[in-house]
């Protein structure tokens, strides 16, 4: 059995880390179960491309890619861009009922002319 | 008919009472019945309290959350209130209070909304490149919600009760003035577009929406296209 690469140990230690912190907002309800198995899936596969950089390699000649740490970075740049993406109608959506809460307070406290 | 007035204001202490002023001498002129309701959008310099004793009523956000929440705050207490037709009225005093009888006459003869044309008939005064901003805005307008438009950013509209009944603005800030065409075109409301006069001081040119802003109109625009 081959020793861990001091980079492999790193990233294991950090992908369970975050792997943890998925189940743990879920155990406290502030994820669902779908958003962990999302979190979770992320970071197993992320475990898979550690240990077994070889399966990127091959993954990435299957969409015409040559290199597979090539691969990791299109899809991770993609994800990127779609998670700011939801984060941005996350926040319009708050600021959405923000705005309601303040516009039902003002309506309640009309003032009229005498 | 029962009218009301709507105008959003934010921080427009400075002009609001001559805004105010005008807006009561010409519907008085013009013998236009209607309520005039101010909402302020979490001004900083009293401008609720400058307008209070000119409107008949005043709705206060504690909290500034743009043009778009203050014009739905607007449209709600129309539709609270039984309102048969409502215009919505900006307050740096670029619009002329003797266009609300028109826009008012075409609701009247079964037009959903009215929306107030910078670009029918004249429109001296504005600056080349707003206009070049105002023109990709519509055209943008038009590809995003289908419906054509000369001026899919005026500040100036009608709208009848129908409209004031089904109308669901979610959008908060500048990008509201487009989400109008995108519920026309949703609720199929009948449209049509009269000539407005504008009055460009360099107040309002100050205060009105910037062409540098038309960027985050469009993002926010592709937000709720694909959000």
């Amino acid at each position: 059995m081959s020793f861990l690469l001091p980079i492999q140990f790193v990233l294991l230690v950090f992908i369970i880390f975050a792997a943890s912190r998925a189940v743990l907002q879920f155990k406290g309800g502030m994820i669902r179960f779908g958003a962990m198995l999302f979190w979770l899936g992320i970071w197993a596969v992320a475990v898979v491309a550690i240990f077994y950089p070889e399966t990127t390699t091959q993954f990435a000649k299957l969409l015409g890619i040559g290199r597979g740490v090539d691969v990791i970075l299109y899809v991770s740049i993609a994800i990127l861009f779609y998670l700011v993406f939801r984060l941005h109608v996350y926040l319009e959506d708050i600021r959405s009922e923000i705005s309601t809460l303040i516009r039902e307070i003002s309506l309640k406290d009309v003032k009229k002319k005498k | 008919m029962k009218n009301l007035i709507i105008i959003p204001a934010f921080n427009e202490s400075a002009v609001i009472e001559t805004t105010l002023k005008d807006l009561r001498h010409s519907l008085m002129r013009d013998k236009v019945k209607a309520d005039i309701l101010l909402v302020d959008d979490g001004s900083s310099d009293n401008t609720g309290g400058v307008s209070a004793p000119h409107v008949d009523y005043l709705l206060t956000h504690t909290h500034n959350c743009g043009l778009g929440a203050a014009l739905a705050t607007g449209i709600e207490f129309a539709r609270r209130g039984g309102y048969d037709a409502c215009v919505t009225f900006d307050s740096d005093g670029q619009h002329d209070a003797s266009d609300i009888a028109r826009a008012l006459e075409k609701l009247e003869s079964g037009y959903d909304i009215v929306i107030g044309s910078r670009f029918v008939g004249s429109h001296s005064g504005m600056p080349i490149f707003r206009r070049v901003v105002l023109f990709i805005g519509n055209f943008i307008t038009f590809l995003f919600f289908g419906v054509w438009t000369t001026d899919s950013q005026s500040g100036f509209r009608g709208l009848s009760k129908r409209a004031i009944n089904n109308l669901v603005l979610k959008s908060n800030r500048m990008e509201v003035s487009s989400e109008f065409f995108s519920e026309i075109h949703r609720l199929s409301l009948k449209m049509c577009e009269i000539p407005i006069h504008i009055r460009y001081t360099k107040y309002s040119l100050g205060k009105g929406q910037k062409n540098t802003a038309s960027m985050g109109v469009l993002i926010k625009l592709l937000y709720k296209v694909f959000g």
